[in-house]
């Protein structure tokens, strides 16, 4: 069988990462024009929330909402229609160490609240109640896969279900002991906004295929310490052409020896 | 969507390893829970339990692998021929070409609980022999499935709770309508695990005793375990009458809260209407649903509502997790394959421990198994956080 091509339009994007608090700070940073300051990441308090989630409100729905709502409104995208891939390479460390910690001793009458935000989909679910989207909702992990499975899906989904599409990929840090087992050092992501058809508002369209060739890393080294060890920032190599404003091809790291090759053609 | 090809397909929970003991459990109506002793756990419960998972020895080149949950995927992969039949479609395609979409929803993380007690008493260190990537981490039953065939091509894990391994036939339909890839291996593995056993208790959705779907003194879910997995392929253009395929898929989020679900079941009907729009049928073209059904009151009674609105009470259903237990991130999987031993094989499963059906829930629902021609057949898959799939299998005419 002929593959269909794997493409669709970039209207949003939505980012946060140490440093690097939303889209506008990143790409200055990524063209060259400012320089990454070290800092840790920053994750508003979502307002868009009711009171009683936004106070169980973890820093992982903090971060989706942040950079999928950046996203959206960077695309003018109606947020209660989107349907919506989620892909992180692990769900909320903080819960899940708290919940092990209790486990381990003789009183394992746990929190229902701790309970059910341990789900992978946690971020979804609150997401949902944030935006009142009942559109079909996909929560992915491939560890340091996961932005790759994650582009994946969102593209099929815009291609085979002609559904305009948020992709989320986010992952966050686990506390001591786990985080000497998995070493993620703080809050990241990237939202994409993709859509089936060119708009006014299209900022790229982004074509994906199979590769075994090498990916790209960033030439500079604060940037490449971020691709390597947050698995959502294995899309900067992406993002910088984004923000450069340049077309071109390149190779995103996904699942050896399977990697993805973007061909990013600008509007 | 285009109909694909289900051409192999395998479950194991607590009713039996592979088809003829699942197929035959069934149709004597069996309950296979049990009271809880698993692990160190006191709870009043009753529990699907997989016994022989313990006995799994996974190779030697795979033993970083080597969890509960993982032995649970190679006792799945290993039954009914499942391997040898993924094994002939990686010789047909070739190692890129078949893809991997696996559901859980703690794929090994009794494995950190447990390592959680083997702590260093003075540094707080989790043991060295613990290792997350392979065993904690969502993705490890996929990336053990991936390193188990040797194969190259893309692989993913869907984790969205208790719909799961329903959403994966959707994923990889996907890719095949695309042609990424020309054969996919679909499922969804659970296993018994604290975090769950200790959780759905702290909700108050345990019950004491075996759960009773859609009974009217139904009082909370038995948490099981299971492996089940289906290879998917593009149908050919002349397929044998009577093989089976999966016909559509739906998708829906519920967006109202995180552990309940919408009480009038708003996000499970627009999944079944997704699922039928998907698979280009009416209401009254299917011939079974096998439910959610938990056997907590709300969810009961919200899919009830949804199914009564969309079916009215023409359609034989039930929930066969009296049978099982809730298999969790296994269930959708599962519960497919139920449905493909439904088609293949004439049976209306019936719903065991279910005594007095629910008189506020009018649809037609199986107590009893009984024998039936089935054509088509619909299953439903709902998990926290509001996401609903469904999955409508039918067989070739």
């Amino acid at each position: 069988m002929t593959s269909t091509p794997l493409s669709a339009w970039i209207e949003g994007i939505g980012f946060l990462a140490p440093g690097l608090p939303d889209w506008p700070t990143a790409s200055s940073v990524l063209r060259g024009e400012q320089p990454l300051i070290a800092a840790p990441s920053v994750l508003p308090t979502p307002a868009i929330l009711p009171p009683a989630e936004r106070r169980r409100a973890s820093r992982v729905v903090k971060l989706t909402l942040a950079i999928g709502l950046e996203a959206a409104a960077h695309a003018g995208a109606d947020v209660s229609t989107l349907a919506t891939v989620f892909s992180a390479s692990g769900a909320d460390g903080h819960n899940c160490h708290a919940l092990c910690e209790q486990l381990a001793t003789d009183d394992r009458q746990i929190s229902p609240t701790r309970f059910h935000n341990s789900v992978h989909n946690a971020a979804a679910g609150y997401w949902g109640i944030a935006t009142k989207s009942m559109a079909p909702c996909q929560v992915l992990c491939a560890f340091d896969a996961s932005f790759g499975a994650g582009l994946l899906d969102a593209l099929a989904q815009v291609i085979v279900d002609q559904q305009t599409t948020l992709l989320i990929a986010y992952d966050s840090e686990y506390p001591e002991p786990l985080h000497s087992k998995r070493n993620t050092p703080d809050c990241g992501g990237v939202a994409l906004l993709l859509t089936p058809n060119k708009t006014a508002r299209s900022l790229a369209k982004i074509t994906v295929s199979p590769s075994a060739a090498s990916a790209l890393c960033m030439s500079a080294s604060e940037l490449e310490a971020l691709r390597s060890n947050i698995p959502a920032l294995r899309s900067l190599p992406l993002l910088q052409m984004l923000a450069r404003g340049e077309s071109g091809s390149l190779c995103l790291d996904y699942l050896s020896p399977m990697q993805l090759s973007v061909d990013l053609q600008l509007c | 969507m285009t109909p694909l090809h289900i051409s192999s397909y395998t479950a194991t929970t607590c009713l039996g390893r592979g088809l003829e003991a699942t197929l035959a459990g069934l149709r004597e109506g069996r309950s296979a829970l049990r009271p809880c002793v698993f692990e160190t756990v006191t709870l009043d419960t009753w529990i699907g339990e997989v016994v022989a998972v313990d006995a799994q020895k996974l190779q030697k080149n795979l033993a970083r692998y080597d969890c509960r949950n993982n032995r649970l995927v190679q006792l799945g992969l290993e039954t009914d021929g499942f391997a040898e039949r993924v094994r002939e479609a990686i010789t047909r395609y070739g190692k890129s070409r078949v893809g991997i979409f696996l559901g859980t929803s703690t794929a090994g993380i009794l494995q950190t609980e447990l390592a959680y007690r083997r702590r260093d008493p003075l540094s707080g260190a989790l043991p060295d022999d613990f290792i997350y990537r392979s065993t904690h981490n969502s993705f490890s039953l996929a990336e053990f499935t991936r390193d188990y065939f040797g194969l190259e091509g893309p692989a993913m894990a869907v984790s969205t709770a208790c719909s799961s391994s329903a959403k994966v036939f959707a994923a990889a339909a996907r890719q095949l309508a695309l042609g990424t890839i020309d054969a996919a291996i679909v499922g969804g593995v659970d296993s018994l695990c604290l975090t769950t056993l200790y959780g759905f208790a702290s909700l108050q959705l345990t019950s004491s005793a075996p759960c009773r779907p859609y009974d009217v003194a139904r009082n909370g879910i038995s948490v099981g375990e299971g492996a089940a997995f289906a290879l998917l392929e593009r149908a050919p253009a002349q397929l044998a009458s009577g093989s089976l395929l999966l016909l559509g898929s739906g998708e829906s989020s519920d967006a109202y809260h995180m552990s309940s679900p919408h009480p009038e079941g708003l996000g499970a009907r627009m999944a079944m209407a997704a699922a039928l729009h998907s698979a280009g049928l009416n209401a009254d073209e299917i011939d079974y649903i096998n439910l959610h059904g938990t056997a907590t009151p709300a969810n009961d009674a919200a899919e009830g509502k949804a199914v009564a609105a969309l079916f009215g009470d023409r359609v034989p259903c039930s929930s066969t997790k009296g049978a099982t237990g809730h298999t969790l991130g296994a269930a959708g999987a599962v519960e497919a394959v139920i449905c493909a031993l439904a088609l293949s094989n004439d049976l209306l499963p019936g719903s065991p421990n279910t005594e007095n059906q629910d008189p506020a829930i009018p649809i037609q629902y199986l107590l009893r198994a009984r024998s039936s021609t089935v054509r088509r057949a619909l299953s439903n898959s709902f998990g926290f956080g509001g996401s609903n799939c469904s999955l409508i299998l039918g067989l070739a005419p």
